[in-house]
């Protein structure tokens, strides 16, 4: 921990590590971004990926890059950052290593909403916005389920994972019930993938990212790092506990939700973004920003991966965040059971 | 005495069976009805196979909850049945269709689910809380393993997106016969084990000064867990909740004793899973609800009625 004094009084607390690992991931997503940019259909060297963003390219360049590649690469790195976030928020709060918003519903309920439109056929823009809207009901209705008796930590799982169990039911059924060729089309989604993302996409996940982003890293991280000691230590402590569950799980839920609108439920970046950068920082706490920082990076790194390990057949990212994440998780089951954490 | 009920029980599940259909209690019984082909072909198998796959999974629930000394323990909640989900995934983008070559598939995944699942939640350390997220972290991985799969193949979408919810519907008479050895292995080793698990209820010294052996029995439950839930997900895709509701009602009724819970859960899992059955079938007219729906959408508020009320979740 460093100290940063200023004359007037004022101190700014920092870990040096915290930062070089947020600085090395940034660059990291960066250097991928300009990969991701520059590769496709139609390759362009990474010089003239980046004479074409400070605008100096040809038409075409600008068309490709401005309308084709860069949204694509905005909403990855929004959507990693947005779901790293909620998932560092929540593992936080339920203090457990494995409380991603993925397994406790939240995913889910978004997916229901969106296979719901897709079985009555609906737009791709009705598709994003009934994601968000079933994504936020879930939400409300795990905290309805929890307030009643409390919102302790590990009821809100079983809840969540109760939940969970229901709407995947559900989520199976509507897939039986959409034609082939829509089946074919919502499991796709349900994968999540970032093909031919948008603007439309990534805009509104950039304003809940800018909204929410100052107020849980600024507004709630310290009292969260409290909050982790216990409810009764926090409380004493001077945290308003209650409130601060109740702001923290419905900014959580919101990011889910609209990432999920977004590029549909990737899974695992919610689960290990926020261990990485755990690990990357050495330092205890939620890593708030690390987790941020690695999210956005993984995401970008799963759909560079996903577009070029097949030549023939692009690969959904979230396949491929699938995949590494179940090879984590297992990993991740025999250590902290070994460590008895489990 | 449980005998008797069972026979109440399987009257009352297939008199159920009949209310959509009236006539079909004719065609039961008159070989030269017009009902008899409707019967005998498409409803006798169904509900056979119901009845297997209730058994297995009621059963599967109950030893595991015991084995495991963890009241939220269920082959669905826990991953196994996704484990054999996703084997049979596999199956299908290797081109294996037949249940004959899938079901072996089905058994190995959930043998390594259960060894999972076991190494992860046997120990005195896990609650209930860290076991079923533990379970669903696997959940979630393994559907995102067959959803994987479903995409890499339009065919094996069309089959497997039908499988994947749970439903009763492709029975016949050739599943049927297949599934039933391993569900009836599964339920002798099971039942089998009733006696020496109550021991080990008392912890592994107490059971081992009764004349038990833990290693063995471990080893057994976790054998009885595999066949008969592999069986029962290779027949009916995987079916959440069942394995986890009925031990708990039978529970409040015979207490804890698994010389009776066990034969009682065997009895009473097949009622749930048909009477869920029915009730899809009779909601979802004129096509039908899949079982797995049904149970799901049921089996899912008792369940969080569960984690709410009883203090079964205190860490």
């Amino acid at each position: 921990m460093t100290v940063l004094r200023t004359p007037g009084g004022l101190s700014l607390r920092f870990r040096p590590r915290a930062l070089v690992v947020g600085a090395g991931c940034a660059l990291l997503a960066a250097g991928l971004g300009v990969l991701a940019v520059a590769g496709g259909d139609y390759p362009m060297s990474p010089a003239d990926v980046l004479r074409t963003l400070t605008g100096g390219g040809t038409p075409a360049e600008e068309f490709i890059i401005h309308e084709l590649r860069l949204p694509r690469l905005v909403t990855a790195l929004l959507v990693g950052a947005a779901l790293a976030l909620a998932g560092a928020v929540f593992q936080s709060l339920v203090r457990n290593p494995l409380g991603s918003p993925d397994m406790l519903g939240f995913t889910q309920g978004a997916s229901t909403g969106a296979l719901v439109v897709v079985v009555l056929g609906g737009s791709s823009l009705a598709l994003s916005g009934a994601a968000v809207a079933s994504g936020l009901a879930t939400g409300l209705l795990v905290y309805a389920l929890v307030a009643r008796t409390g919102v302790h930590g590990y009821r809100l799982v079983l809840v969540g994972i109760g939940l969970n169990a229901i709407l995947t039911g559900i989520n199976g059924y509507l897939l039986t019930r959409a034609p082939l060729m829509d089946a074919a089309r919502a499991v796709l989604w349900l994968t999540g993938s970032l093909d031919g993302r948008g603007w439309s996409d990534a805009t509104p996940l950039l304003v809940v990212l800018a909204v929410l982003t100052p107020l849980v890293l600024l507004g709630c991280g310290p009292a969260l790092r409290m909050m982790e000691m216990g409810d009764d230590t926090a409380a004493a402590l001077g945290v308003p506990v209650r409130r601060l569950r109740l702001v923290l799980l419905g900014a959580a839920v919101l990011l889910v939700a609209f990432a999920a609108a977004a590029a549909g439920p990737v899974s695992f970046v919610a689960l290990t973004a926020p261990h990485l950068a755990r690990r990357l920082t050495r330092s205890p706490g939620p890593n708030l920003l690390p987790a941020m920082c690695v999210g956005a990076t993984l995401l970008v790194g799963a759909d560079l991966l996903g577009q070029r390990v097949f030549a023939d057949h692009q690969l959904p990212a979230g396949a491929i965040t699938g995949a590494v994440g179940g090879a984590y998780l297992v990993w991740l089951l025999a250590v902290e059971r070994r460590a008895g954490r489990l | 005495m449980a005998l008797l009920a069972a026979v109440a029980v399987l009257s009352v599940a297939v008199g159920a069976k009949q209310l959509p259909v009236a006539d079909v209690w004719s065609g039961l019984w008159h070989p030269d009805s017009a009902e008899y082909a409707v019967v005998h072909q498409m409803r006798l198998p169904r509900t056979l196979l119901g009845l297997l796959a209730g058994t297995a999974l009621g059963l599967a629930g109950a030893v595991m909850q015991a084995l495991t000394r963890n009241p939220l323990a269920d082959p669905g909640l826990l991953g196994i049945n996704a484990g054999a989900s996703a084997a049979v995934a596999t199956a299908a983008l290797l081109g294996v269709t037949a249940l004959n070559g899938y079901v072996w598939f089905a058994l190995l995944g959930a043998a390594a689910v259960t060894a999972l699942v076991y190494a992860v939640g046997g120990g005195r350390g896990a609650t209930p809380a860290r076991l079923a997220l533990a379970g669903a972290a696997l959940n979630a991985t393994l559907y995102s393993y067959v959803s994987a799969a479903m995409l890499l193949d339009a065919a094996s979408l069309d089959r497997l997106r039908f499988w994947t919810v749970g439903s009763l519907a492709s029975a016949d008479a050739a599943t049927v016969r297949r599934v039933a050895p391993f569900v009836a292995a599964g339920l002798l080793v099971a039942l089998a084990t009733a006696r020496p698990l109550n021991a080990l209820a008392l912890g592994d010294d107490a059971a081992r000064a009764l004349g038990a052996r833990p290693a063995l029995i471990r080893a057994a439950v976790i054998a009885a867990v595999t066949l008969l839930c592999g069986a029962a997900t290779a027949a009916c895709g995987p079916i959440v909740f069942v394995g986890l509701l009925v031990p708990h009602l039978v529970r409040a009724v015979t207490g804890p004793d698994l010389r009776w819970l066990l034969p009682y859960c065997a009895v009473l899992s097949p009622v749930l899973l048909l009477g869920a059955d029915v009730l899809g079938r009779v909601l979802g007219r004129p096509g039908e609800l899949q079982v797995g729906m049904v149970t799901a959408v049921l089996g899912g508020p008792l369940f969080l009625w569960l984690v709410l009320r009883r203090r079964v979740t205190r860490p």
